[in-house]
């Protein structure tokens, strides 16, 4: 089971779908950006799989997921002062309360 | 040794107990698979890490108080670091801790302190759209399950590992202009950041 591909890319298929549901289904903002956090964490998993099971990936696919690391750092270091700075503004996480632009 | 055994243990001749002793002192073999289970050691540990890193994965959308999503986060983490090194990246599993467990998740849970006001409303933890997306999401699970299952991938049936020293030459040879471009996007953000987060003010 360890030794086969298909294993970690359904394991890692199931935590996409988790951390998609999560995103559509949580009502506050840093719950999603944590689903978000766990699909990139999902598609990280699949990349290091590849990497392990397929040898011309070997050493690329550690590369890739290094750099998928420091860009999903990149990404949750705006996405919180992002939420942070609505927060000051509205005194709310909610995001269906964000309707500003609705009214 | 004689002594230490048991007074009802049936006496045992000098030369075949210290042959058996000796025996025993070179070697003791761990069996290829665990007794009970029958599996490897490999696919126990794999097994037990996958489920880990998805029920605390499921614990993170599905528990009401924040604090503990982003403590069960964490959890999540740290079991798929351990995949990693089941999957022979162990740079990629200690880049995992230092920047999912030390960095983000710490990041987030000072964040959720920062913006879970105590007045706030609690009331519905999920959107009223998420009988919809729970369904689209075991479609989407069920759905990569059965394609990854089906494609050939042309993998090999052995893991390969990678060692340290080799993706550390090709970090710093091949793909030098990705790694400054990332150095610079975390400069970016990190500036991004702190234009967005600082308190609009009597200076501003």
């Amino acid at each position: 089971m360890s030794q086969s591909l298909d294993a970690y890319l359904v394991v890692s298929g199931i935590l996409f779908a988790i951390g998609t549901f999560g995103f559509l289904a949580r009502r506050n903002a840093i719950s999603m950006l944590m689903s978000i956090e766990l699909m990139l964490n999902a598609v990280n998993l699949s990349i290091v799989a590849f990497g392990a099971f397929i040898p011309a990936l070997n050493g690329t696919a550690s590369v890739i997921a290094l750099m998928v690391m420091a860009v999903a750092a990149a990404e949750a270091t705006v996405g919180l002062a992002i939420v942070m700075a609505i927060y000051r503004n509205r005194r709310t996480p909610l995001v269906d309360e964000y309707d500003t632009m609705r009214q | 040794m004689g002594t230490a055994r048991p007074a009802g243990a049936p006496p045992v001749t000098h030369t075949t107990g210290s042959a058996r002793g000796a025996e025993g002192a070179e070697e003791v073999p761990i069996p290829g698979t665990v007794p009970i289970l029958g599996m490897s050691w490999g696919d126990v540990l794999f097994a037990i890490l996958a489920a880990v890193m998805l029920g605390s994965a499921l614990l993170v959308v599905m528990l009401r108080d924040i604090i503990r999503c982003g403590l069960a986060m964490i959890v999540a983490f740290g079991a798929l670091a351990g995949i990693y090194v089941l999957l022979g990246a162990p740079l990629v599993a200690a880049a995992q801790v230092l920047v999912y467990i030390g960095a983000i998740a710490v990041l987030i849970l000072f964040a959720v302190m920062l913006t879970q006001a105590k007045n706030a409303p609690v009331r519905l933890v999920f959107q009223a759209q998420a009988l919809p997306a729970a369904i689209a999401a075991i479609v989407l699970a069920v759905m990569i399950a059965l394609t990854a299952s089906a494609t050939d991938w042309g993998a090999v049936t052995k893991r390969i590992a990678t060692g340290t020293d080799a993706l550390a030459r090709l970090l710093f040879t091949s793909y030098i202009l990705p790694f400054e471009i990332v150095s610079v996007l975390l400069l970016m953000a990190v500036i991004g950041g702190i234009f967005l987060a600082k308190r609009e003010g009597r200076d501003a």
